[in-house]
């Protein structure tokens, strides 16, 4: 199961070029970039590990990318993503997240149904992946 | 181009480079060696942009320099206009400069000095990095120094990130030449060892005007001919900083002739007084003072000048340090 989050979720993977398009865009604008990366892609675990530090003040799509290939390939069997962060007032927020690289296989999650009382149905998402322990996961 | 042939002046008039050529002919005075690498490089650039037009193998040529010369030849103003030139080339996509030194590199701990270089060397991607007095990067006394480290790294990205950035070294030549002796590898990558000349007195005169007319001052006749025999007598003087030490002197001309300006300040003034610099305000300079008192010992062959030394500036000064006798113009003048 390909799993899908962020800004491009609707769309294919992006290609090495599209992606270091689209680091060019965030950087136009003034974002900080950053690459976070983790083996438990659950939708609702927000918090990813940072890879590196934010890179602040880069002029050029290069110096991300170079640390999102260093990322893959320090991680090759972990989901990668890509933030821009906006830090102009107003905003002060993410403006733009997507998925840089992904493991080769993809076991996926699990829908589990728990029946309570008075037959109220409770649902709960398992990674098939998120059994093992971190770090034998994918 | 279906046909095979290519136009290199059209490409060459697209490019928009003589616009940059005739600017740093404009406001670069002499330097006839660097003037003529950057043609060099120009042509080169521009030549492989035709190639690649017609298919043929156009591989960017590595272009990370050092520019060595005494202070004050222009290292750093021709660096920053590299960064523009290169730019205008298409060989670096944004442009920029990084300027940095060995602090911006070389960590204090273990651990810290590779993220650190890391972290500038990102920041240069796609623009011009460059590091002044690049030979502090190693210290041979110190084995345990993380210069090195930095060295290493910085060696790796110019051999793998050829595309992304160009470096540019700077310092003195005689520093720098051991600098690359002990680190032959830094030598072997720099494509470009580029030599600063020193000034000679007709181009610090020259860089003299251009630098007043950019401050909206021009020399009246007598301080032009003052001016001349100042850069005549600082030349011989010890830390002398070619274009550096013409614009110390500048400043405190305009310091002097604020001062004179100050003194009859119930005179209306003109706007040619408030641009004219006067033979007073060169002559008050110290070069003359201690050029007389070194000459006094050999006879006072100079006795025609005083005329316009004002007597502060003849008070016996015994200290021969530039920077120390600077320091007591100054007050001498603001009092």
């Amino acid at each position: 199961m390909k799993l899908t989050q962020g800004t491009f979720s609707f769309l294919p993977d992006l290609t090495d070029e599209q992606i270091r398009a689209q680091i060019e865009y965030c950087l136009k604008n003034d974002w900080a970039v950053s690459v976070e990366y983790t083996d438990d892609p659950h939708p609702r675990n927000t918090y990813w590990e940072m890879f590196g530090q934010p890179l602040f003040d880069l002029k050029d799509a290069a110096g991300v990318f170079a640390e999102v290939q260093n990322c893959r390939k320090t991680f090759p069997n972990h989901y990668i993503k890509v933030n821009a962060f906006d830090a102009s007032y107003g905003w002060e927020t993410v403006r733009l997240s997507f998925i840089v690289s992904r493991p080769a296989s993809e076991p996926g999650f699990a829908l589990e149904r728990e029946e309570g009382k008075g037959r109220n149905v409770r649902y709960r998402l398992r990674s098939y992946a998120g059994v093992k322990p971190s770090g034998e996961r994918y | 181009m279906s046909d095979g042939t290519v136009n290199l002046a059209a490409v060459f008039e697209e490019s928009q480079i003589q616009e940059v050529l005739d600017q740093l002919d404009r406001e670069l005075v002499g330097l006839k060696p660097v003037k003529t690498r950057i043609r060099e490089i120009a042509a080169l650039l521009l030549v492989d942009r035709l190639r690649r037009s017609l298919d043929l193998a156009a591989g960017a040529p590595p272009l990370h320099m050092c520019f060595t010369g005494n202070p004050g030849t222009g290292k750093t103003t021709v660096a920053m206009r590299m960064a523009e030139i290169l730019h205008r080339l298409g060989y670096v996509r944004k442009g920029h400069l990084v300027a940095v030194t060995r602090d911006d590199l070389v960590g204090q701990y273990i651990g810290h000095t590779a993220p650190k270089t890391r972290e500038v060397l990102k920041k240069a991607m796609g623009g011009v990095l460059f590091i002044d007095e690049a030979y502090y990067l190693y210290r041979p006394e110190n084995e345990r120094d993380y210069g090195q480290e930095s060295i290493e790294i910085l060696l790796q990205v110019m051999e793998n990130n050829r595309d992304d950035l160009v470096v540019i070294l700077a310092g003195y030549k005689d520093r720098m030449d051991r600098f690359f002796q002990s680190n032959p590898g830094m030598s072997s990558r720099i494509a470009h060892h580029i030599d600063f000349p020193d000034y000679a007195p007709d181009e610090l005169f020259a860089i003299a005007e251009l630098m007043l007319s950019q401050l909206q001052y021009r020399f009246s006749p007598a301080a032009e001919r003052a001016f001349h025999e100042y850069i005549e007598r600082r030349m011989q003087l010890p830390h002398f900083a070619n274009a550096r030490s013409i614009r110390n002197a500048l400043d405190r001309a305009r310091l002097r002739q604020a001062n004179r300006l100050f003194q009859r300040r119930d005179a209306a003034l003109t706007r040619d007084d408030l641009v004219a610099i006067d033979e007073p305000d060169v002559r008050a300079s110290r070069v003359f003072s201690g050029g007389l008192d070194a000459q006094r010992a050999d006879a006072g062959t100079e006795g025609s000048d005083p005329a316009g030394v004002s007597p502060a500036a003849q008070a016996p000064r015994p200290d021969a340090d530039p920077a120390g006798v600077t320091r007591n113009e100054s007050r001498k003048v603001t009092n």
